[in-house]
Parts: C-alpha cells; structure tokens; sequence
C-alpha cells in the first residue's frame, strides 16, 4: 500500500466525484418548488424574486452555473445556504465531527461485536449459542437500520428510560469544547463526566447504525472462521499443542478477517449513508441530519454542498478499507 | 525393551459405520525409524493422525488402545494429551504449501513451540529458533525467520517445518509423507536432513510413505497395510530380503526398477486386492458380532 | 394446484404468503373492514388508551392525537404500502432485469457499459439518493415509486446479469444457436424462463424494500399527502408523542416489521424451495 497507489485511488476517484457533482447539480434545478419565492415575504413583486435570484446566481443558464459553482467549489467556496444564511463550508465543516464520531464509535462496536459473536458460534458450534447467534443475525439483516432506531428508541428510550433518545450532550452539563470533537475533547481533557454523558447519548444510535454491519460481518467471519478451522495449518497448531480457543483466536481469526473484509468491504461505506436517517431519528446534529433539513428546504447550494461531501466520505471510506484489507494479507503488500 | 509407541488393536470407525482401521497392532521402539508403507488409501495416514489426535470429527477409536511411554492416550483427557503432544510427539506434515499460516512471520511460528512447551523466553526462544533453522540447512536463517510463508520455496518450508518439529527434542515424530510434494532432488536432501537430525536427537520416527525405495533406505522396521489391516510388520532388512505376506511380494514386484526399465509396469493382481477385501469385511462381521 | 400447496409446506413460504394475503385483505376490504373513517377526527376522545389497558373496544387500538382511530388508519396504510410495493417492484425488476440480460447476453462493450453504470449507481448513498429525489419530485405516491425504481434496479440487474451469463455458457443456447435463433429470441424463450424462478424471489425481497422505503419517506414527510394515513406517517406522527402514548409509535411499527419479515420469509423460502441444489 504505497503512497503512490493511495494518490493513484484519489485520482480515478475524481471523474466519480465530478459525476456525482454534475447529476446532483441539475437534478436539484429541475425542481419544482421555488426556494427563492419561499425565502420572500407574501407581498414580495416579480422584480423582487428575480433580483433575488440572480444574487444567488440561479438566473443563467444550467451550464453556465455548473461552470461558476465548479470554480467556487475548486477555491473552497460551496456557497451560502438559502435557509439558513450561512457558508455551506462552515455549515458542513460544523457538523461533520459529530458524523465522524458517531461513525467511527459504530464501525468500533460492529467490529468487536462480529468478532465476538463470531467466534462464540463457531467455538460452541451445534449448541445454542450457535443458534441465537444465527437467529440474530437474521433477523438484523431483514430489519433496516431505521426500524432498529425506532425499536431502541421505543424499548430502550422510552419504555425501559436506560438512554437519551436525542441529542449529542446534556445541554446542562458544564463542557465548552473549543472543537467540535466532543468525544476526542473529552477524552483529552480528561472530563469524565462529559464523556460519560457523550457515550450515553451516542449508544443508542451508534448502535442502529452499526446493526446491519454486525449482522453481515458476524455472518460472513463465522463462515470464513469454519473454513479457517479446516485448513492443514490449523491442523499444525492443534498437533503443536494450541488449544481449540487459542487456536481460534490466534490463528483462525487473523485469517478469516481476509475474505470477511473482501466481501463486506462495501457495507462499510453503505453506514455512511445510514447516518441520514439515524441522525434525524435521535436529533442527532452531523451532516445526515442537516442534510434532511436541507432538502425539506429546497435549499439547493447546501444539498449539494453534502452530497459532495458524502461523495468524499464514500470513496474515503473505501480506500480505508482496501488499506485494512492490506494490512491484514501480507501477499498483497509487495504490489 | 519396551516399546516407545505401541498400537493394540486399533479399531477407528468412521460415522459408527466405516472401519478405517481394523486391528491395527504397529509398535516404534524408542530411537528407531519405522515406515508404514500402503497404497493410497491403506489407512496409513489414519494411523498417524489418531496417534497425533486429528483423525476426523466423526471417527472415532471403537477398539484397542494406543499406549506412548506407558500411558493410553486415547483415554487421555484432552488437556493433558495437549501437553504430550508438540512436546514429546511431534509432526512433520505432507504439504508444506499448506501447512504454515499465511499471516504470521516464521519467527512466531517456531518460537511458539519453543515457549509454551519449554518455557524460553522471548530472547532465547529467538536464539533457539536460529540455530534450529541452521541445523536444517537453510541459508540466513535472520531472513527466514523474519519472512512470511508465501516468501520461502516448498523446500523451505518442508525445512521450517521439520525445524518445527524437531524443536522440543521430542521423543517420537510422525512424518505423513514429508517427501511427496517436493522434487526428486529436494527429496533426498531433505531424506539425508531427516535422518542427520534422527541421529542426533535419538528421536523415533514413525515415517509414513507408498514410496518403498524411501523405506529401504531410511528405516528399521518396516509395516506394510492395505485396507486399514496391517497386513506384514518386520526388520527392514528381513521384509525385503524375505516378504512373507503375499501382497508384500506383490507390492516389490509392482515397483518399477531402473536397471530393468524396458519390463512392462506390473500391478497389484486383482485377485489378491479382492481376496483382502474379503478378509477384512470378515474381520469386520466378527467385530460386529462381537459387538464390536 | 398441487405445486402451489406443496410450497405451503415450507414454513417460511407458508408464513410469508400469510402475511402477504392479510395485507391484500387489509388494503381490498379497508371500507368494510375499519370500524371507523381513519380521516375522522374526534378531539374529545384523544390518546384514547388501546384495549389491552382498559380502552374502550370500538377503538381497539385506541386513538391518535387528533381522536382518529389507528386500527382504521392501520388497515387504510396497507394500500399504499402494497401499491408501491407491487408498482415499484415491478418497474424495477423489468428495468433491471432488461438491463441485466442484455449486459449478461451480449457481454462485451454493452457489458461493460451497464456494468459501469451499476457501479456508479451504487457508489451513491441511496437514503441520500431517495430523500432528494423525493425532494425532487414532490409528494406522491408516483415519486415514491420513481425513487425506488431508479435506486433499486441495480438488485435486479446484477444477479439478473450474473445468472444469465450462466445460463449463456449452458448447452441449450449453444444449440439453439446452431439451429439459427436470433437472440433476443433465444432471450425470451430461452433464458428467461430459467431465470424466472430468480426473478420471484427477488421481486418478494424487493417488495419488503420498498414498504421500508415508503415508510421511511412518508416519515421525513416526504411521500403522499398527509391526507392519506401510511405506516411510516402514522410513526412520525406517533413520534412526537412517544413518551404519553407510546403505542402510537409501536402498533405500525410492528405492522412494518411483520410486513418486511414476512416478505423476506417468502422471498428466502421461495428461493430455497424453487433451487434446492443451490440452497444455502
């Protein structure tokens, strides 16, 4: 995994990026729904729509716009959000930590959980474990996430009141963070009390979101660990005296996260997306949750700002796995 | 003398209904090279891998006992058996494309014998492992033993794994047709390594192979099996001098000989393969009736 | 008549055609079914409690908000669910599944040229995808299905193109070649009848997908007027009431489940009984 392969991987990623950029852009302006006339006040005349839409740039031709916003975009300028008045940079750059957190603290809990119960179904195979573990998965995977949300917030939230069901923090508690990493501020500043707070909040969606993956990883591992179990140098381990723990653990697992990672490589980048709705569900405030705002607003430079934006984290999101999936297949480094 | 590893009599059934082997008696004295010889499919493999513990899931031992050093193992508990096996009966497998985990570095993979069975610790269990990849002749060890699997030749590898084996002086190793999958030309090097490292460490090897010109050279005492049965078991020198059993006889003059190269190939004559056939589903009706 | 009923025997199908005929009954009988107008509202009697805590039997399941029934409001939302279940799901099985034979069929550039596309699309994150589209089009049923169609198709095209490519390199294709059928000939008569038993358990699975999708638009309140009572409106709506009456939320909810787990149930059964060699 040299550098020269990681620039390689962000250059091919650009022709999707401007893809992506240019069906958004003229799929946001056929719209119909006027944004500008909802911005105006009832009374506003004809010549006040249209002074206000050629301030926002939108009187040109479609072409002509692209060409304009393209260049913004290349300068860091995505514009200023219709409804809510400020610069969509800022606007995203805002949100987008709590996204990142709340992403990463479920790839974590998706992560350790398949290993877990993986590795429980295949060590207490033909017995109950087995069965519960086959059973969940099942069911988690013919459950969206977005129903998941719901069914914590309802079980977990309300009925057995154990977590908060909106939210990033307790508004009363006493933590000014000077970034908007809450968590990573935390942790540093070593405020136990804001990070227990912050974990408490981010349990419950973290954990819809993570479902699906856990589900599809747990399913995929146990299968590649069975297959590990069989292999003649499995066998070597249990003649060498290894235990069938330890043999699991130290010489299955490491070899079965390879074809786990090759076929649920995707899904990974699938949580992004996920994040919309379970961001809206528990009024959580990163990007998926403004970009729900935004499109009830019709606000078009901050719909596309995002999308972008998701765009990127996309393709992020895919190299970081290709590089794991390189990390772990020692034949693959030498390319 | 007592022998190190005596079979008696052992039944394996395979899913309560197969018998894989069919009172097999085989005894290895401390010290010695044994070689159990067949065709593919004799049984001879199943032998070495009810003694090592990995026969399949759903064969079991339904008869007999194996005894090393003086205890049964098949009556062992498993954590104990753990114990003996890896330190005092070792491996050497028969593919060595597929016997090395493909993740791990050699490194690990030598010194974790070295220290769950020896107790070294990391510094000396790394200085132990150098020298053991010396003792097998394998060219800078340092770069080997830092090297992944996929890295080294087959020839490597079946060196590293012998290495493996050899590296708690263990007192019996069981070689599944450790030649197999390698060149001609490998194969004697190795051959010579296996028996240097034999003379050495006075370990007994229960050597297992259809290749009968393998056996003459390297072993003491030779068993020859055919359809789970061992069928002859003599001093090497006796069975191919004189060969008592007629399929032993049939066995020598199947083999192809190089100062006679223009002799047609002579098989195994069907007859006698049917006749043996017929003894052992006998033999096994009398278990059978016997409850068995 | 006998093949059908011998699919019944398989737990799965026979759960999940039973789920999927109560919803049928549920969205065909809605008028004569519903005690009452799931439109009417009755605000002297709101947040009436269900039977199972003591409510009053003629609002079995007691009452929203704004005094409407929700056992009405229920059976009502089955029609828009099976609607753009049925609708969507047929578009985009035909869209996918004509894109998937010809990429599977003629291979070569057209392969490539769909296969691309497919991964394009897919590279997209598809909530994301659906809510502006939805955003897009406005409110409707129509936009619900437009969005599932143009998100979905690649389900089918995929392992329409996969099995077809398959069934391609098999014997009978080779002969009827010979014989001097034009492809899109050997397409229809040929290969699509081998690769409809597929098809089925697709368009299933793909029916429980779009009465997630349907549920989750009408939820951002994005999908048809709020006129129209539909599952994921009846959450939303319960949502906001969550801790008073949680039941507003959990009733269609549940419905959504059982409809989703049914479908994948008959999907996966018809899958396993139709192919047994390729079961698991």
């Amino acid at each position: 995994m040299s550098a020269s392969y990681i620039l390689r991987r962000l250059f091919w990623a650009i022709p999707t990026l401007i893809g992506v950029a240019i069906v958004v852009f003229v799929l946001v302006r056929v719209v119909p729904g006027d944004p500008i006339a909802m911005m105006l006040p009832p009374g506003a005349t004809a010549d006040d729509v249209g002074r206000l839409r050629a301030m926002y740039g939108l009187d040109a031709p479609i072409a002509k716009q692209f060409v304009v916003w393209s260049g913004e975009v290349l300068r860091g300028d995505f514009g200023n959000s219709i409804s809510l008045r400020e610069k969509v940079s800022a606007l995203v750059l805002g949100r987008l930590p709590a996204t990142l957190e709340l992403v990463i603290v479920a790839v974590a809990a998706a992560c350790l959980l398949a290993i877990l119960l993986a590795i429980s179904a295949v060590l207490f195979r033909g017995r109950w474990p087995e069965l519960v573990v086959d059973v969940g998965t099942g069911l988690a995977l013919a459950i969206p996430d977005f129903l998941w949300g719901l069914l914590f917030i309802l079980v977990l939230g309300v009925l057995l009141p154990w977590f908060p069901i909106s939210g990033r923090i307790d508004p009363t508690l006493d933590f000014n963070p000077a970034t908007s990493f809450y968590l990573v501020e935390a942790l540093v500043r070593m405020r136990w009390d804001a990070l227990g707070n912050l974990l408490h909040h981010i349990v419950l969606p973290a954990l819809a979101l993570a479902l699906p993956l856990t589900a599809a990883l747990t399913r995929v591992l146990k299968g590649s660990l069975i297959d590990a179990m069989n292999q003649d140098y499995v066998v070597l381990a249990r003649v060498k005296g290894y235990s069938r723990t330890r043999t699991l653990w130290r010489v299955a697992l490491r070899n079965a996260l390879i074809p786990t990672v090759t076929l649920t490589g995707v899904q990974f980048s699938f949580l992004i997306g996920g994040t919309v709705l379970i961001e809206y569900l528990f009024s959580y405030p990163g990007i998926g949750n403004l970009a729900i705002a935004a499109v009830t607003q019709r606000d078009l430079p901050l719909i596309q700002g995002l999308i972008l934006t998701f765009a990127i984290l996309f393709i992020l999101t895919n190299l970081v796995v290709d590089m794991t999936y390189g990390a772990l297949n020692p034949k693959v480094r030498q390319a | 003398m007592s022998s190190l590893l005596d079979i008696r009599d052992l039944d394996l059934t395979l899913d309560g209904r197969i018998r894989l082997l069919r009172r097999v008696c085989l005894q290895v004295r401390a010290g010695s090279i044994v070689g159990l010889v067949g065709e593919s499919g004799a049984g001879k493999s199943m032998v070495g891998r009810t003694v090592l513990g990995i026969a399949p899931a759903n064969a079991r031992v339904t008869h007999g006992a194996i005894v090393f050093d003086g205890r049964d193992i098949t009556r062992l508990p498993e954590d104990e058996r753990r114990h003996i096996l890896g330190r005092e009966i070792a491996f050497i497998p028969q593919n060595p494309m597929t016997a090395l985990n493909p993740v791990a570095r050699i490194a690990p993979q030598v010194t974790d014998v070295l220290r769950m069975h020896l107790g070294l610790d990391r510094a000396a269990a790394k200085a132990r492992a150098l020298k053991l990849l010396t003792d097998v002749h394998l060219r800078e060890p340092e770069r080997v033993l830092r090297a992944y699997p996929h890295e080294l030749s087959g020839g490597q590898r079946q060196r590293v794994l012998i290495a493996i084996a050899f590296a708690c002086r263990p007192k019996l190793i069981i070689a599944d047709e450790p030649t197999t999958a390698l060149d001609v030309t490998v194969q004697k090097q190795i051959l010579r390594l296996i028996r240097q490292l034999q003379g050495s460490c006075g370990t007994a090897i229960l050597f297992i192979t259809h290749d009968l010109g393998v056996v003459a050279k390297l072993c003491d005492h030779v068993a020859v099996m055919h359809g789970g049965r061992v069928l002859e078991s003599a001093p090497a020198a006796q069975l191919f001098g004189w060969p008592a059993h007629e399929y032993t006889r049939a066995l020598f003059a199947a083999t192809p000989r190089f100062d006679r190269p223009a002799e047609l190939l002579k098989a195994v004559p069907a007859a006698l393969t049917q006749r043996l056939a017929e003894e052992a589903g006998a033999l096994d009706l009398a278990v059978r009736g016997h409850g068995g | 008549m006998s093949p059908f009923l011998a699919l019944l025997r398989h737990p799965r199908i026979a759960f999940g055609s039973g789920v999927l005929v109560m919803m049928l009954i549920a969205a065909l009988t809605a008028p004569w079914l519903a005690p009452h107008d799931p439109l009417e509202q009755d605000l002297l009697n709101s947040f009436q409690l269900p039977v199972w805590s003591g409510g009053d039997v003629s609002h079995a399941l007691g009452t929203d908000s704004l005094g409407r029934d929700i056992l009405s409001r229920l059976i009502y939302s089955a029609r828009p669910a099976l609607i753009v279940a049925f609708v969507a799901a047929l578009c985009a099985g035909i869209l996918g599944t004509a894109l998937g034979l010809a990429a599977g069929y003629f291979g070569g550039r057209i392969d490539s040229a769909i296969s691309r596309l497919v991964d394009i699309w897919m590279s997209f994150p598809s909530v994301l995808l659906c809510i502006v589209l939805a955003a897009v089009l406005g409110a409707g049923l129509h936009t619900v299905v437009i969005a599932i169609i143009i998100i979905d198709w690649t389900r089918f095209c995929r392992v329409v193109r996969a099995e077809t490519m398959v069934q391609k390199s098999q014997d009978y294709v080779a002969s009827a070649l010979t014989i001097g059928l034009k492809p899109a000939h050997i397409v229809a008569s040929e290969i699509l009848p081998n690769v409809a038993p597929l098809l089925l358990t697709l368009f299933t699975l793909e029916m429980g997908i779009a009465i997630v999708v349907e549920a989750i638009l009408s939820f951002v309140g994005l999908s048809v007027s709020s006129g129209v009572p539909t599952w994921g409106g009846i959450i939303q709506e319960g949502r906001l009431y969550v801790n008073q009456a949680w039941w507003l939320m959990a009733l269609p909810m549940a419905c959504i489940i059982l409809a989703v787990l049914g479908l994948n149930a008959l999907g996966d059964g018809l899958r396993v009984a139709i192919d047994p060699v390729k079961a698991r």
